[in-house]
């Protein structure tokens, strides 16, 4: 059965939704989520909830490179089916080498038959980073390499998302010293629209509603390294609780000291939350309930590029990341050897000269005596 | 390069690049100095010196009555510099980090005022250099040069404590930046006083003492 002859991708994700016994107060909800987090004004919830529930199942194929699957993790796991979780009901995904039944070369065929199927009308999303050195070898699946992978699923798509800071920006596989040669989707695809969605993991709510999003009103504005602006406009510190306490200058000192119990401002034990965009601290995690800052734990800027290299997560931010000290220490001793050296030369040109002293007579200096 | 990038750079190999020219360039600097000797006494040594070396170390770092403006100016800029510098809470995690040593820092709202403080401070000295004809004489283009680096971390550093400008990341970068273009220029122009200021008044003083002159 190929995937145009599928049911579910003809009959409309209304219909879908009814027949998995989503209510419509259920979806309706999940629609003006997305659109309150998305600082939509109050009339795109319909709009969203009316376009969505009227088209038929988008088709997605999703490819894994080099990840750790916690994207998948974060879109998926949850105790109880969560608004999130509705987004697979939103879209088809035809090709999940993590989610899907189908092994070995059957699950490839279901990609190469959508890709087919939905010819430049499928979104392809992506998690992890692509690696580039020797060709690509790194990292294949079915035999085909990440690289050649990509560029041949990305031809036909109508839109490419790159979910998790590895697909966006490189993020782990790309520290350095990067071995493989990791790099982002945006360094290899240079001729679709791609959206970043970073962070390590992503917030699954940021995740799912940038797909809806995408599926009802086009892409969505995004900034200057491709991120939707209503998720990245911001910085954490912008909207950080904590935030009063840093403008008084009262910090935790330690994870377990009085500052630490009173909730004050994780900057000294290495918060990266002013120059870290992402909606933790509005939208938050698990439903929610928390973020990492207020659980205690400074913000580690997993949604920045080449965050893994802005050194220790436990320093504050205004400090170096290649200890200065050290180089400080070396550059001393060098000093001094050359100032030491320097003075003795200058020492012996000075003896010389006092030794070469002559005294200047009047003639010496054209004068005469008359 | 965008501005994580050039942040990431700031904090890590340039801030390196500019710890070791400054060190270096500083130690070379102090030592030939030291090393250069006294020239020898041709008249008879009254002291040793040392009572009056360290008097006029304190003496011309006190204020003199002579034009109290400029005067003022310049005292309100460095005391900023200084407070800026070792009381602002993010630089004494700097420093902690680098020595090891945590002295406390002072609120956001003390040193803000001492930065706006500086700057307009900064700026009347410069406005001075230009308009007073003696002033504009006896500076050169180094000196202009040694202003201007002293001048940009107090402009890059409010403009990202206040979030203005295009964005903090990058405000911070150009920040960290700017420090790191002052750190070089320490060993490289008259700004070496800022380790050399107590080294020449106390031979100016003791030289004095040592020939029997009022320091
Ligand atoms: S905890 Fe982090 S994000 Fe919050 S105010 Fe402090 S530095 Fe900013």
């Amino acid at each position: 059965m190929t995937p145009e002859e599928n049911n579910e991708t003809t009959e409309t994700l209304g219909q879908n939704l009814i027949g998995n016994g989503v209510s419509r107060r259920t979806f309706l909800k999940f629609c003006s989520t997305v659109a309150s987090a998305m600082a939509l004004p109050p009339t795109a919830a319909t709009a969203m909830a009316e376009t969505l529930s009227k088209a038929t199942r988008q088709s997605v194929i999703w490819l894994s490179f080099q990840e750790c699957t916690g994207c998948t993790e974060s879109i998926t796991r949850s105790h109880k089916p969560t608004l999130e979780s509705l987004i697979f009901d939103f879209v088809s995904l035809d090709y999940h080498h993590t989610l899907q039944a189908a092994s070995g070369d059957a699950a490839e065929h279901a990609r190469e038959e959508a890709q087919k199927a939905h010819k430049g009308k499928y979104i392809l999303i992506v998690d992890g980073a692509i690696p580039v050195k020797d060709d690509g070898v790194y990292s294949t699946i079915a035999g085909i390499t990440n690289l050649q992978m990509l560029k041949d699923v990305a031809a036909d798509a109508a839109a490419i998302v790159s979910v998790g800071s590895c697909a966006a920006f490189g993020g782990l596989p790309k520290a350095d010293p990067n071995p493989t040669g990791a790099v982002a989707v945006s360094d290899i695809i240079k001729d679709k629209p791609i959206i970043n969605i970073p962070g390590c993991p992503p917030i699954p709510v940021v995740m799912t509603g940038v797909l809806a999003h995408v599926l009802t009103f086009g892409i969505p504005e995004l900034d200057s390294h491709g991120r939707p602006v209503a998720f990245f406009g911001e910085s954490i510190h912008d909207r950080c609780y904590r935030r009063p306490f840093y403008d008084r200058g009262l910090f935790a000192k330690a994870f377990d000291d009085e500052g630490a119990r009173k909730g004050w401002c994780l900057f000294e034990v290495g918060c990266k939350g002013p120059t870290t965009h992402n909606a933790c601290a509005t939208v938050k995690w698990n439903n929610g309930t928390s973020f990492p800052i207020q659980s205690g734990h400074g913000c580690i800027g997993c949604s920045e590029p080449d965050f893994w290299d802005a050194g220790s997560f436990y320093k504050a931010l205004s400090t170096g990341s290649m200890n200065p000290g050290e180089w400080a220490t070396d550059a001393l001793l060098a000093g001094a050897a050359v100032g030491v050296a320097s003075g003795i030369l200058n020492k012996a040109s000075k003896s010389k000269a006092e030794k070469n002293h002559k005294p200047v007579t009047l003639e010496d200096m054209g004068g005469k005596n008359e | 390069m965008n501005e994580v990038e050039l942040l990431n750079w700031a904090r890590g190999p340039g801030l390196a690049y500019a710890t070791v020219i400054m060190v270096f360039g500083l130690t070379i600097r102090v030592i030939e100095i030291l090393s250069l000797g006294r020239p020898k006494e041709l008249a008879k040594v009254r002291s040793s010196g040392t009572g009056d070396g360290l008097k006029l170390v304190v003496k011309r770092s006190l204020p003199e009555p002579r034009n109290w403006r400029f005067i003022t100016a310049s005292y309100i800029f460095h005391i900023g510099l200084l407070v800026v510098i070792f009381f602002f809470i993010p630089h004494t995690q700097f420093f902690r980090d680098v020595f090891g040593v945590f002295w406390g820092g002072w609120p956001n709202y003390i040193i803000d005022f001492f930065t706006v403080l500086s700057i307009a401070a900064m700026m009347y000295t410069l406005v001075q250099r230009r308009i007073d004809p003696s002033r504009r004489i006896l500076t050169t283009v180094s000196d202009y040069v040694a202003w201007l680096v002293t001048f940009i971390p107090f402009v890059t550093g409010y403009m990202a404590f206040h979030r203005l400008g295009p964005d903090y990341t990058l405000m911070l970068a150009l920040h960290i930046l700017s420090v790191e273009l002052l750190m070089i220029a320490l060993p490289l122009t008259k700004l070496t006083h800022a380790v050399t200021f107590a080294i020449s008044r106390y031979y100016t003083g003791s030289s004095m003492g040592r020939r029997g002159i009022k320091a």
